[in-house]
């Protein structure tokens, strides 16, 4: 259990890289593409893989303490 | 039998004739009797003249009355017999039913009965003697007058007889005075026996009075027995009365007979006189005797003869008319003659017969009471002989309850006593059986009692054996979890632990310690303390990193957070837990402190229990070091449970039981 903290983070960071690097070069495609070389779309889609790469940190630290809810339709 | 016999005795004694008959009939009877009774007496005076009369009328005389007499007498005679055989069984009932009467001894009852008894056979033995006397001596006398009478009948009868022959008969001269004579003596003979019948007759009636009035004295004297003896008497008297009356009517008429006869004789010889008067008169020379003369008579004579004859034949037709005519005269005159003898007659006749008649009722009546006495007599006794009989029935019964009771009562009695007897001899037994049954028991007892110890110490040895295999396997168990490398877990367990359960199959404590093991512990082992004492640092570490992140604060800013906390954040690195643990020792930093501390200390059990109180991410962190110090704590806590109890066996078999 303890080294599942650090394959977390691990995992976390590994993700994030990936997504920001996604992101970049998504942002950089379409900054290339269809936005004229603006930088915007690059920090956009690093932002975007950022923000994923967080949410999916987030969401695979804060996995366990997830309560799935089911809805019991009154029948 | 006996009675039979005795009886016949008694009455043998009392009736001469009766022995007399026995003692013809059954041989040496007459032995007997003479034992018994003495010589027999001579027989009374009745029977002999009665045996000798009736010997001697029937030779004499073969007439229907004389057997009709002696018919009579042989009567009397039964009767006489069967008033003496009636006379005994009265008194044997009297005898018997005495006692039942009254409550007298018997012998007191049966000597007065005796007494009474003989008074009255006396009485009646002098009774029937002097009856018997006075029949004997009047039948005698009648009998005698009798035949007194009946030599008469028979000397007029013979003189009648004789009379008419003489009458008839023309015998030659000689030959009629012979039969003259003959006639003369037969009429002297008839007067006398007449004479000699009449002096009879009023000697026998002279004695028929004497027994009328011995009779009657007799009669007097009330005695019952006697009555039929008296019946008798009575009887015979009158039948002698009878027979007496009867020859002498018969006499009567035999000697009216031969007055009719002699008269007849007077008359023809008076007519033979006159005949021969006259004839003498006409022929005096013919002599008397004419009748053989008839051959020597002369013509003169004959003539003589025949005017004579024809003379009293005209004589006697006249005569024979004067007599026709004077007939009816005579015939009257006779008839009335007749008539007034007849009646005479007559009344003599009805007299005597009403007499007769009236004796023979009053006998007949005697003898019908007498015999309806006999029967009531008869029908008392009987009624005597069933009361005695139901009495005796009665007794009888009465006597078979008292012996029923009486017998039922020494039955209860014999049982009572023979169950004492039994239940002491039982009791005895039993006591016996009781005390040999307690000694057997304490034998046995004794035994069982070593068996027991025997098996018992067997059983002892044994339960020491398998403790000290336990004990061993135990020991083998403990020296297994000191295997445990740093950081490396024991070696599983399961060989040790199997080891165990076969040592202690039958030990269910043990079983069940057991099988209490973690089943991780026997397939992969447990990790020592030590290395968990080394994990828990790293635990620590990361418990302290996120001791921020929970339930609600989870993101990766709080994780950062985090973070700058632990980093920030310094607290003793061992502290001691208190007691008890209060809110705010529920920090995490605390906790952990708390936990190194205890550890430090050895006491993992609080480690695991403190570190059991994080919360959120660090205790998620913490959870698998936790799992691992639980399993440690629990196979820990078994070991040492089995080999406390194996060692608590072990103690406990060695110890004496």
């Amino acid at each position: 259990m303890a080294e599942e903290q650090g394959r977390k983070w691990d995992r976390c960071l590994a993700d994030s890289a990936v997504k920001l690097a996604t992101g970049l070069g998504v942002g950089i495609v379409f900054s290339v593409l269809f936005f004229k070389r603006r930088t915007w779309p690059v920090v956009f889609g690093l932002g975007v893989g950022l923000g994923m790469g967080y949410s999916n940190c987030q969401q695979d630290f804060r996995s366990p303490y997830l309560l799935h809810g089911h809805m019991v339709k009154e029948q | 039998m006996g009675g039979g016999v005795g009886g016949t005795i008694l009455y043998a004694n009392w009736d001469p004739k009766f022995r007399a008959n026995v003692e013809k009939s059954i041989p040496y009877s007459d032995q007997v009797f003479g034992l018994a009774l003495g010589p027999a007496a001579p027989p009374p005076v009745i029977n002999k003249p009665v045996s000798q009369t009736t010997g001697v009328l029937e030779h004499i005389l073969r007439s229907h009355s004389l057997s009709f007499v002696s018919l009579n007498l042989t009567k009397f005679v039964v009767k006489h017999k069967l008033a003496h055989l009636t006379k005994e069984p009265p008194k044997c009932t009297e005898c018997e039913h005495e006692p039942a009467v009254k409550e007298r001894p018997e012998g007191e009852v049966a000597a007065r009965l005796a007494e009474q008894d003989k008074a009255e056979q006396d009485l009646l033995t002098s009774l029937s003697s002097n009856l018997e006397d006075a029949l004997g001596s009047t039948a005698k006398v009648t009998l005698q007058a009798i035949g007194a009478q009946e030599a008469a009948l028979q000397a007029i009868a013979q003189h009648t007889r004789q009379l008419r022959e003489a009458m008839e008969a023309e015998a030659p001269p000689d030959k009629k005075s012979t039969q003259w004579r003959v006639l003369e003596d037969a009429l002297s003979e008839r007067s006398r026996s007449v004479d000699e019948a009449g002096a009879a007759v009023l000697k026998a009636k002279a004695e028929l009075d004497k027994l009328r009035g011995v009779i009657d004295g007799a009669k007097h004297l009330k005695i019952a027995a006697a009555r039929p003896s008296i019946l008798a008497a009575e009887e015979n008297l009158h039948s002698m009365v009878v027979d007496l009356d009867s020859v002498v009517t018969r006499v009567q008429t035999a000697q009216s007979e031969a007055k009719i006869v002699s008269q007849y004789s007077e008359l023809v010889n008076e007519a033979k006189a006159q005949f021969q008067k006259e004839l003498n008169s006409i022929t005096p020379e013919i002599q008397a005797n004419w009748k053989g003369l008839t051959g020597k008579l002369t013509q003169d004579d004959l003539n003589s003869l025949i005017a004579h004859a024809h003379r009293r034949i005209d004589q006697l037709n006249r005569e024979l008319a004067e007599q026709r005519v004077r007939e009816q005269i005579h015939i009257d005159s006779a008839l009335e003659q007749q008539k007034l003898e007849d009646k005479k007659a007559l009344e003599v006749a009805i007299s005597t017969a009403l007499e007769h008649n009236r004796e023979q009722m009053r006998l007949e009546q005697e003898k019908k009471v007498e015999e309806t006495r006999e029967v009531m007599e008869a029908e008392m006794r009987t009624q005597l002989r069933r009361q005695a009989a139901a009495h005796t029935d009665h007794l009888r019964d009465v006597l078979k309850v008292q012996e029923q009771e009486l017998r039922s009562e020494a039955e209860e009695i014999l049982n009572s006593s023979l169950m004492e007897k039994e239940t002491e001899y039982r009791r005895l037994t039993q006591d016996q059986l009781d005390s040999f049954t307690l000694d057997m028991n304490a034998a046995y007892a004794r035994l069982k009692g070593m068996e027991e110890a025997i098996d018992s110490h067997v059983i002892a040895e044994e339960e020491a054996r398998k403790a000290h295999q336990l004990w061993l396997s135990v020991e083998a168990l403990n020296y297994t979890l000191k295997t445990a490398a740093l950081n490396d877990p024991t070696e599983p367990l399961e060989g040790a632990v199997q080891a165990i359960k076969e040592s202690c199959a039958e030990d269910e404590f043990a079983q069940a310690l057991a099988t209490a093991l973690p089943s991780e512990s026997l397939s992969r082992g447990v990790y020592s303390e030590a290395s968990l004492r080394a994990r828990f640092y790293t635990i620590r570490q990361l418990a302290r990193r996120v001791a921020l992140i929970d339930e609600t604060r989870n993101s990766l800013y709080q994780y950062f957070l985090s973070y700058l906390q632990a980093m920030l954040l310094f607290e003793k690195a061992q502290e001691a837990p208190p007691a008890k643990l209060s809110a705010e020792d529920l920090d995490t930093f605390k906790l952990l402190s708390y936990a190194a501390y205890s550890l430090e200390h050895g006491d993992l059990e609080l480690a695991a229990k403190l570190v059991n109180q994080l919360k959120g991410e660090s205790r998620r962190v913490a959870q698998d070091w936790l799992k691992e110090a639980r399993l440690t704590l629990e196979t820990k806590q078994v070991v040492s449970l089995l080999s406390a109890y194996a060692n608590a066996v072990g103690l406990g078999t060695t110890m004496a039981p």
